[in-house]
């Protein structure tokens, strides 16, 4: 199958608490060898054996690139998503056998430039993690600016503080600390880039205020992995293989599409790759875009859909797949 | 038992040769009758024993000779290995992975022992055991890129990727079929194709932009490229066109045979771990006519693919002023019978 990336085999080796949200998986390679090297951004693709379903979910690497004895990744539970983070958080054990994909890097540093300015918020602080790992150990220019909810759901922050200093700036919501964004975006030196990471909100805001003042947009980077919302039931027809298919709702149409037997290209599966793109041949109703990867037009056409993360309502819809 | 290296050189007097087991194992560019361009990317895995996919970094008979050759062509002009200051991450990765690969292919040559960051690296072709600390480029002779490309046949670009394209930001480009990184340097993918003639019209390098920008780590892919070089010459590059240009008016009815070159570029493309960014591989082999035409085959076929060349295509590659002598000269071996399919030879 040509799909998605090389798989590695591997083996939960740890699995730490960190606050009262937030769990830390390790893995390692179950023939004891190192991992594949990453650049700070990467993320990998966890695939959940649940029952009789399978969950593949992103999450950014957030270890050391220099590190390849151990993958991590921290977990924020959501209680009302679709069931991925709960069974993470409720079925990954030490001594679990899972398979994740190769690193792929859709976050990536631009290493050209002269300083590099980080803004996160909440859990959007693990690419980070390994971003600043990877830019410390060559001495790279970069701040940090960490938004979380408490003291408490500071995710990190102790460690960050403890590696880097003062180029840790911490805002808690509780304590209405605010960044003074344009204040920030307004007094960098030339040659800065600026990296976004966590709720949509933040990501937009910050991408708007970077554009009023002048911001390139090549110099604008982030990140925002959609996570797939459930939503009503819908039928598909997939007119090249010949199949009808339900998707259910705690069901993205990417993973009603593989259940199928029907193996889409993907990367990411959160509507920033493009790769798993799906033509429209006919519909009757309306779509639920979600993605971050089709222009506008594309939306309105009705001609395509992401569906890692989009859905549909309505009487008919059907896929080129 | 190893490999056993030829003396030999591409340029002045011309030894270069390749053995019968060389011949061989020639990646012949057709696999049919016809030669037109097409997106034609493959997974770079390992192929049959005895092919120069054997191993996913080949080294040949002609390795220490063609290292002498970039040695003189360096000397002469530095530019040729050019890296920007934003590339040596991607450097340290090229010199990880050729370093890797040939010593997991040929591990009688080459030797790679790593203890953290402190690595030592032997070649015993070129006689180098050199102990270093992987990261830190002040523990190496020259930057990792321009170090382990001295080291390493084919040419190398490695692209850095950002707004959605690639860009030409490093190289070691010395064995080139006319074209100059020191023109394409920092360069992105469109600019750098502008001059070839008809691939735009068909979308061909919106498609191969697509698919490279979504190379991954763990997943090469390849492609071949040929064209033809008069006299067995790896530097044909536009700084010393006065050198090899006029070679092509040289050609006659009595040295097609030994003049005359097929040239093929074996051109894979890497993901790269900590850099992100992508190399690509430019491998050159050299079989002259009178080598090529042992393979029955292969003469039939290329005899019919130079004489039904559309004509754009012959003069991109240069055959124009030589193409009558020779499609003349391989017209006599080509008997009108058919050809097997694939690229092999019978």
């Amino acid at each position: 199958m040509s799909t998605g990336t090389t798989k590695l085999d591997v083996v939960v080796s740890d699995v730490v608490p960190v606050n009262e949200l937030v769990t830390r998986f390790h893995f390692r390679r179950r023939d004891g060898e190192l991992l594949p090297t990453f650049s700070g951004g990467a993320h990998v693709v966890v695939e959940m054996r649940d029952g009789d379903r399978t969950r593949l979910n992103p999450y950014s690497l957030m270890g050391s690139p220099l590190d390849t004895r151990e993958y991590t990744i921290s977990v924020r539970r959501d209680d009302v998503g679709r069931g991925g983070s709960l069974f993470m958080h409720r079925s990954v054990k030490p001594g679990l056998e899972m398979v994740i994909s190769y690193p792929v890097n859709l976050f990536s540093l631009d290493l050209r430039a002269k300083k590099h300015l980080m803004l996160a918020g909440g859990i959007g602080i693990t690419p980070f993690m390994a971003q600043t790992a990877q830019l410390a150990g060559e001495g790279g220019n970069f701040e940090l600016h960490y938004t979380c909810r408490t003291a408490s759901l500071a995710t990190y922050a102790d460690v960050l503080r403890e590696r880097y200093d003062r180029r840790i700036r911490l805002y808690h919501d509780d304590r209405d600390e605010r960044i003074d964004l344009d204040r920030l975006l307004s007094t960098q030196p030339l040659g800065t880039h600026l990296y976004v990471c966590g709720p949509a909100g933040m990501i937009n805001w910050v991408r708007d205020r970077a554009t009023a003042l002048g911001w390139p947009s090549e110099a604008v980077h982030f990140e925002h992995f959609a996570a797939p919302q459930p939503g009503l039931p819908f039928d598909v027809t997939l007119a090249v293989s010949g199949k009808t298919i339900r998707v259910g709702e705690q069901q993205s149409l990417l993973e009603a599409i593989e259940a199928a037997g029907v193996d889409p290209p993907y990367l990411c599966r959160g509507g920033v790759c493009g790769q798993c793109e799906t033509n429209v041949i006919s519909y009757d109703g309306k779509f639920i875009h979600n993605d971050h990867w089709l222009s506008e037009e594309d939306h309105r056409s009705g001609c395509k859909i992401m569906p890692c993360v989009s859905r549909f309502e309505g009487r008919s819809l059907v896929l080129e797949r | 038992m190893g490999i056993t290296f030829r003396k030999e050189t591409f340029r002045d007097d011309f030894t270069f040769r390749n053995s019968p087991e060389h011949i061989r194992r020639f990646p012949f560019p057709f696999h049919e009758d016809a030669y037109m361009y097409a997106v034609n990317i493959e997974p770079h895995v390992v192929g049959p024993k005895g092919s120069v996919l054997e191993n996913l970094i080949d080294v040949d008979e002609h390795y220490v000779a063609e290292m002498q050759d970039r040695a003189l062509v360096l000397a002469e002009d530095p530019l040729r290995c050019q890296s920007l200051p934003h590339m040596t991450l991607a450097g340290w990765d090229l010199l990880e992975l050729l370093m890797e690969q040939q010593a997991l292919g040929y591990p009688e040559h080459f030797t790679l022992t790593r203890d953290g960051d402190r690595w030592r690296w032997i070649n015993r072709p070129l006689g180098i055991d050199d102990t270093f600390t992987f990261g830190d480029t002040s523990t190496l002779p020259y930057g990792p890129m321009e170090y382990i490309t001295r080291q390493s046949q084919g040419d190398f670009c490695i692209l850095d990727q950002r707004d959605g394209n690639l860009w030409m930001d490093a190289g070691m480009v010395t064995t080139q079929a006319d074209w100059s990184l020191d023109f394409d340097i920092g360069m992105n993918f469109f600019e750098w194709h502008a001059p070839v003639p008809l691939a735009h019209e068909k979308g061909i390098f919106t498609r191969a932009l697509k698919f490279l920008t979504n190379i991954q780590q763990g997943k090469p892919a390849r492609r071949l490229n040929w064209t033809m070089t008069i006299n067995p010459r790896l530097d044909t590059s536009p700084e010393n066109y006065h050198k090899w240009g006029p070679d092509r008016t040289t050609v006659t009815p009595e040295n097609v045979g030994d003049k005359v070159h097929l040239r093929v570029e074996l051109q894979s493309f890497w993901r790269l771990p900590r850099s992100n960014g992508i190399v690509f591989p430019i491998r050159c082999y050299l079989i002259k006519m009178d080598e090529l035409v042992t393979q029955p085959k292969w003469a039939r076929r290329l005899h019919r693919v130079i004489r039904d060349l559309p004509e754009e295509l012959a003069t991109y590659k240069g055959l124009t002023r030589y193409r009558p002598t020779l499609v003349e000269w391989l017209s006599k071996l080509d008997d009108g019978s058919p050809t097997s399919p694939g690229f092999g030879p019978d």
